[in-house]
């Protein structure tokens, strides 16, 4: 239908048929207007505004100075704590990137499965830490360094420590912690877009691909579920990017802020303290700049990647 | 035939189910002990909350912690029902409008060609990954210059549009078959009645989905920058000066924990049943 109007307009300038086809759909844009409006107003403005922020020296009390390209080069040329933020963000990522996408798509397909009630009650169970969210208290609790945290009390009954060990302030166990209460939270928004897809999927194909000699649930998954999740399991993937490489918070609300060493120091919580703690906004910018940076190229190698697979 | 039908109760061998439940069932217990771990010490009393090594269970459950909390609550200003009352009114508010706004713009991005769609498209995309923690200072320039500052709007309009609830919602209506849209508009249609009587109907997972995202996160709106009278102040910021306020008291903030967390769990109990239910019978074919 499309090509066809096309070609009855082919004599038109380009601008006239673009203002014909707008018009046309002018019902649409009416449609979308709310959202797009909220979105640029509270959203679209601001970043677009904290963008060249990070070109200045802004101190949120005087107007910005323009600074050009200083702020990062002391970023990555003065700023060790910067490095071993970058380090920590990524063996943060690389780890519980890959590990919480796998794990909420296996889980979610795992649960769908079993059968009905049973479906119930464990997505309520997977889903539920992510509700519960930041419950860090009882994490502290868990982790604390003295004998009544739950950790050492349970290791030293067993005889596996000779002493308490202080799980959130010694350097050498800071981001473990932290990495299983992220992925502890982790499964999120993947794993539940992943489970009401799942929902969605024709069961009558279940039946053709028995007919076909699908044997076993292994194949089933492969060559029919899989390839008709594409949108669901692109949308976990990019849920994952960020939530892994935005974390922080976690860090921050378990251990001291800073941690020992800078060992939960992530590009996050470096942002964190100079937006919030010593307002040098400008550098936060900076800080925020880089890390956009960084998604933007793990999200397109991660869909080029995808788009191989899947036909999204 | 006698496989399909059994396949469709439970999939594959039997052998295979049992391992599958009982890995869940592992896994599971790891995901809820914390949980359970907070609620255990919420019901604790004093006696019990400093013993080694640290309980998994109580032995006198009390309500003290939650008395407790209540009664510091009492104490404030304004009266604790205010406090709920913002804090249900927000996240009504916004769940409901987030819902509205994002599957009207979705539809649109997922299922309408016509220019600027695609760009439309990219922008969602892009911002997804914008997660900043910087934009605060301009996003209060922006409320300020609105006169929206210390009032309702500062509240909930902020956090309506999310790229992820429109991402969430494009991503499932681009699986709808262009054929019944097609159909639809044969039949006369506008836009707005093929999304909402003819897609909407065949996302329910999705916008359900959508629903618990929302009020998730409408739940826990602080708006601390934004809004600085006390009537305005929706419950998390009394729960975090309650359990701020008894540092001795574990216990309190153990109880404040466990009433944050249940709303969202409730809802989430409801709404999950219902996807459960309605998708059982539900299929599309292109």
């Amino acid at each position: 239908m499309f090509g066809k109007e096309k070609s009855q307009y082919i004599e038109d300038s380009k601008f006239r048929y673009t203002m014909r086809e707008m018009k046309k759909n002018g019902s649409a844009y009416v449609l979308a207007l709310p959202f797009f409006l909220l979105f640029v107003v509270f959203t679209g403005i601001p970043v677009l505004i904290s963008l060249p922020i990070g070109f200045t020296n802004f101190n949120m009390v005087q107007f910005p100075q323009w600074t050009g390209l200083s702020n990062f080069y002391t970023l990555f040329l003065a700023d060790d704590v910067f490095l071993i933020a970058i380090q920590n963000t990524l063996v943060f990522a690389i780890i519980t990137g890959p590990v919480s996408y796998i794990l909420c798509f296996l889980l979610a397909w795992l649960i769908n499965e079993m059968p009905g009630p049973l479906k119930t009650v464990f997505t309520y169970v997977f889903y539920a830490p992510t509700l519960a969210g930041n419950i860090f208290a009882t994490w502290q609790l868990i982790f604390s360094g003295d004998t009544y945290g739950f950790l050492n009390s349970v290791l030293l009954n067993l005889g596996l420590v000779k002493g308490a060990q202080q799980w959130l302030t010694d350097a050498r166990y800071i981001l473990m912690c932290v990495i299983i209460v992220q992925m502890w939270m982790a499964l999120g928004a993947g794993f539940l877009a992943l489970r009401a897809g799942l929902q969605g999927i024709d069961k009558s194909g279940y039946e053709a691909g028995a007919i076909e000699g699908i044997k076993n649930r292994f194949q089933e998954l492969i060559y029919f579920t899989v390839p008709s999740m594409g949108p669901q399991l692109l949308f976990a993937a990019v849920m994952q990017i960020t939530s892994s490489f935005t974390a922080g918070d976690i860090g921050r609300s378990l251990t001291a802020f800073p941690s020992t060493d800078y060992a939960a120091h992530t590009i996050m919580t470096h942002a964190f303290d100079y937006g919030s703690i010593r307002y040098e906004m400008g550098y936060a910018c900076a800080i925020c700049f880089v890390l956009f940076l960084v998604m933007l190229v793990v999200n397109n190698v991660i869909r080029k990647a995808m788009s191989g697979i899947l036909d999204t | 035939m006698r496989i399909i039908k059994k396949r469709k109760k439970w999939g594959g061998s039997r052998g295979g189910d049992i391992a599958i439940f009982l890995l869940l069932i592992f896994v599971g217990l790891f995901m809820l002990f914390p949980i359970y771990f907070s609620f255990v010490q919420s019901i604790k009393p004093v006696e019990e909350l400093f013993v080694f090594p640290p309980k998994l269970y109580v032995q006198n459950p009390t309500s003290l912690n939650f008395e407790d909390m209540l009664k510091v609550a009492g104490a404030l200003d304004v009266p604790f029902s205010r406090y709920v009352f913002n804090s249900v009114l927000i996240s009504v508010v916004v769940t409901v409008v987030q819902l509205l706004l994002s599957s009207s713009a979705a539809y649109v991005l997922a299922k309408v060609r016509a220019p600027g769609i695609r760009a439309m498209n990219k922008i969602i995309e892009i911002a997804l990954l914008f997660t900043s923690s910087v934009t605060y200072i301009v996003q209060y320039i922006v409320m300020a210059v609105l006169g929206m500052i210390d009032t309702y709007f500062a509240l909930t309009l902020p956090y309506i549009a999310t790229a992820m609830g429109l991402f969430l919602m494009r991503q499932f209506m681009g699986q709808i078959p262009e054929s019944m849209i097609e159909a639809a508009k044969l039949d006369g249609a506008s836009h707005m009645r093929i999304c909402w009587q003819v897609v909407m109907p065949n996302v329910k997972p999705a916008w359900l989905t959508l629903m618990i995202f929302a009020f998730q996160g409408a739940w826990q709106i602080t708006g601390y920058l934004f809004v600085y009278s006390e009537q305005l102040k929706p419950i998390p910021i009394v729960m975090q000066q309650i359990a701020a306020s008894g540092i001795a008291r574990t216990g309190v903030s153990s109880a404040t924990v466990v009433v944050l967390m249940l709303p969202p769990m409730i809802l989430f109990l409801i709404l999950q049943s219902n996807v459960v239910e309605t998708m059982a019978h539900s299929g599309l074919k292109d």
